[in-house]
């Protein structure tokens, strides 16, 4: 240690320069021009950058959604909120075309509405949507009638996948949205563990060579649960339940907090049921996860209702 | 990108077919021997660079199948690890494609082809003949294969060989013993040009598919079975690169004043004005364009781009060399169908042959400008053939469409701007610059201009490719094609393919014409001409249809993936002969399929899917009871 240490005479403090009362701000950003359409007969006016959905929900127009979710690229895939678009030989889906300037749009035309309750009914004959909110209410709006493809219409069937503690994949369920892919892949979780394979009716979300869950890439951060739009992914836990008869919603309530594993700050939504957590999820509009949780934040629940170990 | 790959042993075999193409691994980390000490010290590429290989991910995979005959997990990891792709990803790609086996399978197999040309010429008493699908004996087997292109060879199949070096061969017409000797044959056919043989020989062997060779009067098809396909010499001798020449002197604002003057369209089955597109793309901003040709030819009854490029190769690298000049693009690609070998080999012969010359490379026929292209092959998908697919695939992604607008002539391959055209577009190309504008409008009619070429098959006497003029009528082609096959009255004809329509016999006068045939709601599409006479078993023509389109959606939207089986299901249920009342619900339930499917499909598939199946039913044609093949005519 330096003699000089102690010798603080004729040391020369450096004095800091006082503080700028300005706060560090962002540059500012131009407002995005605003533009106008129409819709079903009316004029709407919405960002320039918007969605067709987005100028229909801007004016109160529900449009039935499947595969898409406002915290992932939308892949346009299951087709149900496709729009009349005049000039457009085809309809459009809505969640992925942008608004532009003077565009004419119907969304309760007779081709949209075919087009939409065709949508349902394939699905509905194919899958099975009954764990799907939402879904049975538009199949009333849009008179959908799965069951007059006959009886031996081709489904995706196929025994429950069980094959790890923390989740089930019930590809029964699975409407090939691809909301999984994309969360799993660059949409959240950069895990590349499943993706789509196969082709036509036979294409299906898989690990690689169809292995289990274990033998994949698979992290279990559960954000594929978090995006799945008909219960094709469930947590184990609540599968169980279902299995039991257990699972009753209407007895649940939900806790917002912070997950307490690490300094991130993560919220979590405590699903509990009866006094006891049964599933986590994240809300999709919190800034610090858009929804999306790690394995602990999601699955770390069961030590809350452990009996303390010990003398403690 | 951190991964996790399984660390399992790919056969020496497989290694080698990987190595063959992506070089040695450079450490243990992309599949080398580990050497703890050394790869420890080991840099890796950053991730734009290994982005930029992923277009390598089917080239890797075909390899493996090309080498062992199918790809075993260990060979998918190991092509993983080198190409740094997550394993799930490598599997999705390689399932998506039916030339891909994922399952053992023996080196030798016959893709057997069964499709609507290949059925009327009795493909199903060939399969009939060769027992179980699948059945391996002797190290071979063979297997259903939608259309193979060779429709004017009927019924026809494709032997291919894995090995070190991989062999195919065409067998047609093909029969159960025909088949049998191909593959029982130890190294199979000594050189895959044999074809390209000399003089009379070789024109007496285009003319099994081109009846027409050698009339002077052709232009697509002028140097067909005329000229060595192998040799730049002969192709210059008959006119070859006049083209070029000619779009040079002009500049390339001059080359697409003239296509829009000669009113080029796409011959794809679109018919978008060429012009248009290639003036789309030269006026982007952005400055790395490509050119892409489209040879994925797969439409049920087409074989036009496959005879062009396996017998005037130089054309279309010529029409691709000035589409690239004018677009400024100096990286073109060719997307060619997996399962046409000799088209692929002739045209690597022929880019080898031009960049040897100066017509390709960094010095484009001495006017500074750079431009080379390179052959990928595809395996086995219909879809690929969707201008937007083909770049998902070519890109090293599973063959699934985009989302349109953007069009690719701003957003194309690699994200950039992208001049896309068939095959024989870009061989049009150097015809009308050496013609000029003005001379190819004036042949043809009203916006359908130049020369055509037409896929005739099906009940007629010589089936083979034809070229005329727009605005000729199926009886004119018929005439051409010797009438009849079998001296019984026409009942349909199938225009543009699966894709395409009927139409009945009271259409044979309506010329074929891009407005022609709009007029009476059909289309040319990629100018198939299917004729059907009144022995045809129309039905089964149709539920074969329904069967493509159900095997060949790539199942990403809805209104397709299952669309297309709700048709097929209820083409069998009409089959079966219901109660009138049932047959006008599966009716009423294939209207409103079709609709849905036209509205609501993301692409051209699932858009015409019901496109031939309601144009038959509506005509009448292929009613299960009044259609079923009369007695003797099962065919």
């Amino acid at each position: 240690m330096s003699a000089d240490h102690d010798d603080g005479a004729d040391r020369v403090w450096f004095e800091p320069p006082p503080r700028s009362v300005r706060l560090p701000m962002a540059p500012p950003t131009p407002a995005p021009a605003t533009i106008t359409l129409e819709i079903d007969g009316r004029e709407v006016q919405v960002a320039d950058g918007s969605s067709l959905l987005d100028a229909c929900a801007s004016i109160g127009v529900e449009t039935p959604t499947l595969c898409f979710l406002k915290t992932l690229t939308p892949v346009n895939a299951c087709r149900v909120c496709v729009v009349e678009l005049e000039g457009s030989r085809t309809l459009v889906p809505s969640c992925a075309r942008k608004a532009e300037a003077g565009m004419k749009v119907h969304t309760d035309s007779p081709r949209v509405r075919l087009s939409r309750k065709l949508v349902l009914e394939l699905l509905g004959s194919s899958v099975d949507l009954s764990q799907a909110p939402d879904v049975a209410r538009w199949m009333a709006r849009y008179d959908a009638h799965p069951e007059r493809f006959g009886a031996d219409a081709a489904t995706v069937a196929q025994p429950v996948k069980d094959d790890n503690d923390l989740y089930v994949r019930d590809y029964a369920r699975c409407i090939l949205c691809y909301k999984c892919v994309e969360a799993c892949g660059t949409d959240a979780q950069n895990t590349f563990a499943i993706a789509v394979a196969g082709r036509g009716f036979d294409a299906r979300v898989a690990t690689e060579a169809d292995v289990p869950l274990p033998a994949s890439a698979c992290v279990y951060c559960g954000n594929c649960i978090g995006v799945c739009p008909t219960n094709a992914l469930v947590f184990k836990s609540e599968h169980v339940m279902r299995g039991k008869g257990t699972w009753a919603p209407e007895r649940q309530t939900t806790t917002d907090t912070i997950c307490s594993y690490c300094g991130v700050g993560c919220t979590l939504t405590l699903h509990a049921q009866d006094g006891r957590i049964v599933k986590v999820t994240s809300p999709l509009d919190a800034s610090v996860t858009e929804g999306n949780l790690c394995i602990k934040g999601r699955f770390g629940f069961d030590f809350v209702d452990d009996e303390p170990a010990g003398d403690g | 990108m951190d991964l996790r790959i399984p660390h399992s042993e790919p056969s020496p075999d497989e290694r080698a077919a990987v190595d063959a193409l992506l070089g040695a691994p450079a450490s243990g980390w992309d599949g080398g021997d580990r050497d703890v000490a050394l790869d420890g010290r080991v840099a890796r590429r950053g991730l734009r660079a290994i982005e930029a290989r992923r277009d390598l991910l089917l080239p890797a995979i075909e390899a493996v199948q090309a080498r062992v005959g199918w790809v075993s997990k260990a060979a998918l990891d190991y092509i993983a690890r080198r190409l740094t792709v997550p394993p799930a990803e490598v599997w999705g790609v390689a399932s998506f494609y039916h030339l891909i086996d994922l399952e053992p399978a023996p080196p030798v197999v016959a893709h057997v082809c069964d499709d609507i040309a290949c059925r009327n010429a009795g493909a199903e008493d060939v399969c009939a003949a060769l027992g179980a699908e699948g059945a391996v004996a002797d190290g071979a087997t063979w297997k259903r294969s939608p259309c193979l292109g060779l429709c004017e060879l009927a019924p026809a199949a494709l032997l291919v060989r894995a090995g070190a070096t991989p062999t195919t061969e065409v067998v047609a017409p093909a029969t159960a013993a025909a088949i049998a000797t191909a593959r029982a044959a130890v190294d199979g056919p000594a050189d895959a040009s044999a074809g390209a043989r000399r003089g009379d020989a070789r024109l007496d062997e285009v003319r099994r598919s081109v009846p027409q060779a050698g009339d002077a009067s052709l232009q697509l098809l002028a140097r067909v079975g005329v000229v060595d396909p192998g040799s730049l010499d002969d192709y210059r001798r008959h006119g070859g690169y006049r083209g070029l020449t000619r779009a040079i002197e002009l500049g390339g604002a001059g080359v697409i004043a003239e296509l829009t003057a000669g009113r080029l369209v796409g011959r794809g089955g679109a018919a978008f004005p060429t012009g248009r597109k290639w003036q789309a793309v030269a006026g982007q901003t952005e400055r790395t364009r490509y050119v892409v040709c489209n040879a994925d030819e797969s439409e049920p009854g087409t074989f036009k781009d496959r005879i062009l490029m396996e017998w005037d190769p130089f054309a279309v690298i010529e029409g691709m060399t000035i589409a690239g000049l004018t677009a400024g693009a100096e990286h073109g690609y060719v997307y060619v169908r997996g399962e046409y070998p000799v088209a692929a080999a002739r045209l690597q012969a022929a880019i080898d042959a031009a960049r040897a010359a100066g017509l390709l490379g960094a010095d484009v026929a001495g006017t500074g400008a750079r431009f080379d292209v390179e052959i990928r092959r595809g395996a086995g998908a219909y879809i690929c053939g969707e201008e937007t697919s083909l770049f998902n695939s070519l890109e090293g992604f599973r063959g699934e469409p985009r989302s349109k607008p953007p069009y690719p002539v701003a957003v194309g391959l690699f994200g950039k701007p992208t001049v896309v055209n068939n095959v024989e577009t870009l061989a049009n190309v150097p015809v009308l610059l050496t013609a000029g504008g003005a001379a190819f409008a004036a042949q043809g009619s009203g916006t359908s201009t130049g020369p055509k070429l037409y896929c005739v098959s099906g009940h007629v006497a010589r089936p083979g490719l034809y070229e005329a003029p727009f605005g000729v009528t199926v009886r004119d082609l018929l005439a051409l094609a010797g009438g009849t096959s079998r001296g019984r009255p026409v009942r349909a004809v199938l225009l543009g393919g699966a894709a395409g329509s009927f139409v009945g016999a009271d259409a044979l006068d309506v010329p074929l014409t891009l407005e022609g045939l709009r007029a009476i709601g059909a289309t040319l599409g990629s100018g198939v001409v299917m004729v059907f006479d009144d022995g045809a078993d129309l039905p089964g023509v149709l539920r074969r249809i329904a069967q493509f389109f159900r095997d060949e959606s790539c199942g990403q939207c809805v209104p397709c993936r299952v669309g297309t089986v709700r048709q097929d299901e209820a083409l069998h249920r009409l089959a079966a002969r219901p109660p009138a009342a049932a047959v006008a619900d599966d009716r009423a339930l294939l209207a409103e399929l079709g609709q849905a499917m036209r509205d609501a499909s993301i692409c051209g598939l699932g858009q015409t899917a019901s496109a031939a199946i309601e144009s038959a039913l509506a005509l009448g044609l292929g009613d299960p009871v009044a259609d079923a093949p009369t007695t003797g005519g099962a065919r």
